[in-house]
């Protein structure tokens, strides 16, 4: 298991990496001078000439990748432009509201997808299949940033149920976690429905059943347990589509998260701001995927074996 | 001796090959719900291209008095905050999110393609190279890698397709890969080999004749991925500009008359799921007719 560890994270060592150059390179690729396009058309000479040094737009690309690997590693993402404050600090103000968004999601998302794809798995020619089947159809294919705005329509306009936007207090969670959640929810009840499907399929069920084992109990022990892994792959793959999600969601309920400083950031121009908030929100997603890897070790002991 | 004997090889398999395509047509047709899907696709097209026939108003043309008129009468879907047709903007919209999810697509295709074959192909370390590169831009999260090229290269048609085509690449890159490495290994491509073939030939018409129903089902969920992308990309912003009638654009600046003309927004919006969704029962049935071990399962 140890070494299984050491393997995954050695791993994710150069993706990481790779990950930082392709931020960088999101600057390089701005058309004409990325300075003068962040200052604006009024910025001094001096001024463009000191972002740039302090940018270190002069020197060789490599150099300046090894440099801001380095003030990366030491947790230095450089200053936000317009703030003119540390863009760890500006991070620092509103990543936990974008945590507590995707977590509340992720959450929703396990929960009825699982529970849902699990009972069509079991009456699959049953009247809940057919509507789930065609509901998670629906749910994939729906803008989040349409149902959000289509909830609010409903909710906030005409039943003033729950608040239109904003933070603070569990009501206003409820909507945006629900939003987001959806396109998941859909996606976590089709690959659950199918795994299990898959499972029951298989001569140790038929064993199992044949043996007198409650039907409950070979679906809780064998169906679902077997079934776990792609169901946790997935989810740990929804958690990068909740952290994208996140942006259209904060930005049509007014979350104060990570994803609607991106999109201020990104009309601000503030390129240091933007470059620091995507790395993050990438490691994260490196790191769940890590942390899924691992799960997958201590569910199935065949993973760990192979290392 | 070696011409004939391929040949030969390939009159044998011809028969087969239309069998499979004729089941694979016939299980399409008998699913009910891929049906509606090429409907609705088969719809989306001819919007998008008899748009200045179908549209009835000019989708420009503001009238300031009838603004966020209601749906009925004169405006059959309403009017938005400059008093234009909702229906002409949705039927020309589709035109934006047609051009943006074909070009996207042919974008993915081309990276992806050309990437996996090598990658599969050639091994070493141009495989080691290429899957790295994938795995870094796997590594971000969906919609943030597109958003970070727009925020780069800046908005509009065009970056928001390049944006869009990056952002799908590496799947295709990971599925041709994995298809080439299978071919590889298979006796008819060593026999292939054997008759003379060169890596070229072995390669288009042994491997990715075989990688094609997964490319096609991937691509036509990929259009759906694509209508999504471009919509929120526009929605926030970032992606088509105005005055060009883009889906997500159209729900942006309905937003903010939610409270007084919810129509303005959600109608634009219930557009981009009906093409959607059209674009996933299509690309479903056929990845149940192409892949029959799949079938009725997802």
């Amino acid at each position: 298991m140890l070494t299984f560890l050491v393997r995954r994270l050695m791993l994710a060592v150069p993706v990481l990496l790779g990950v930082v150059f392709v931020v960088m390179l999101t600057v390089e690729l701005i058309p004409g001078d990325a300075v003068a396009l962040m200052l604006g058309e009024h910025a001094t000479p001096e001024a463009v000439a000191k972002l740039r040094d302090y940018l270190g737009l002069d020197k060789p690309m490599l150099v300046r990748y090894v440099e801001y690997v380095g003030r990366v590693a030491r947790g230095d993402l450089g200053r936000s432009i317009q703030q003119n404050r540390p863009v760890l600090d500006e991070l620092a103000d509103v990543w936990p509201a974008t945590l507590e968004l995707t977590v509340a999601a992720l959450l929703i998302a396990a929960v009825v997808g699982v529970l849902a794809g699990l009972v069509s798995a079991v009456w699959p020619t049953s009247l809940f299949d057919a509507v789930a089947r065609i509901g998670s159809l629906f749910g994939l294919s729906m803008p989040v940033f349409w149902t959000g705005l289509v909830l609010i329509v409903v909710f906030a306009f005409w039943l003033s149920w729950l608040p239109v936007g904003g933070a603070g207090t569990p009501a206003h969670l409820v909507l945006p976690a629900v939003t987001l959640a959806l396109p998941s929810v859909a996606m976590v009840a089709r690959m659950t429905r199918s795994s299990v499907l898959d499972v029951l399929r298989e001569d140790y069920v038929r064993t199992a059943r044949a043996k007198g084992v409650a039907e409950r109990l070979v679906v809780s022990k064998h169906a679902l347990r077997n079934a776990a892994i792609p169901i946790l792959t997935l989810l740990g793959l929804q958690a990068g589509q909740l952290m994208g999600g996140a942006v259209l969601t904060e930005t049509v309920f007014a979350w104060p998260g990570l994803g609607r400083l991106i999109v201020k950031a990104i009309f601000a121009r503030d390129y240091v701001l933007v470059q620091g908030a995507v790395l993050v929100f990438a490691v994260a997603f490196v790191l769940i995927n890590l942390a899924v890897d691992l799960a997958y070790g201590v569910l199935d002991p065949r993973v760990s074996r192979q290392g | 001796m070696a011409i004939s004997a391929a040949a030969a090889l390939h009159a044998a398999a011809a028969p087969l090959v239309d069998t499979g395509r004729l089941s694979a047509w016939g299980e399409f047709r008998r699913n009910r719900l891929a049906v509606a899907g090429l409907a609705i696709v088969a719809l989306l097209l001819i919007a998008a291209l008899g748009a200045p026939w179908l549209a009835p108003f000019d989708p420009a043309k503001q009238s300031l008095i009838e603004k966020r008129a209601k749906p009925g009468g004169k405006f059959l879907l309403g009017a938005d905050e400059f008093g234009r047709d909702i229906l002409s903007r949705v039927i020309y919209g589709s035109r934006v999110a047609l051009i943006v999810s074909v070009l996207s697509v042919a974008v993915a295709l081309s990276l992806g393609l050309t990437l996996g074959c090598l990658a599969g192909f050639l091994g070493g370390w141009t495989d080691v190279l290429v899957m790295r590169a994938t795995e870094v831009l796997l590594a971000f999260p969906y919609l943030l890698l597109a958003i970070a090229v727009v925020s780069a290269l800046g908005p509009g048609v065009f970056n928001t397709t390049l944006a869009v085509g990056i952002w799908g690449a590496p799947t295709v890159i990971r599925v041709v890969r994995g298809a080439v490495l299978v071919a590889r290994e298979t006796e008819y491509v060593s026999a292939a080999r054997a008759l003379g073939a060169t890596a070229l030939r072995v390669l288009t018409r042994h491997v990715l004749r075989n990688v094609l129903p997964t490319v096609i089902v991937y691509s036509t969920l990929f259009m759906a991925n694509a209508i999504l992308v471009e919509a929120a990309l526009s929605f926030l912003g970032l992606g088509v500009q105005p005055p060009t009638p883009s889906w997500g654009l159209m729900v942006s600046t309905g937003r903010d008359l939610l409270l007084v003309a919810p129509h303005v927004a959600t109608i634009p919006g219930l557009a981009i799921l009906v093409a959607v969704l059209g674009f996933n029962l299509l690309g479903d049935g056929l990845r149940d007719a192409l892949d029959p071990r799949l079938r009725g399962r997802i």
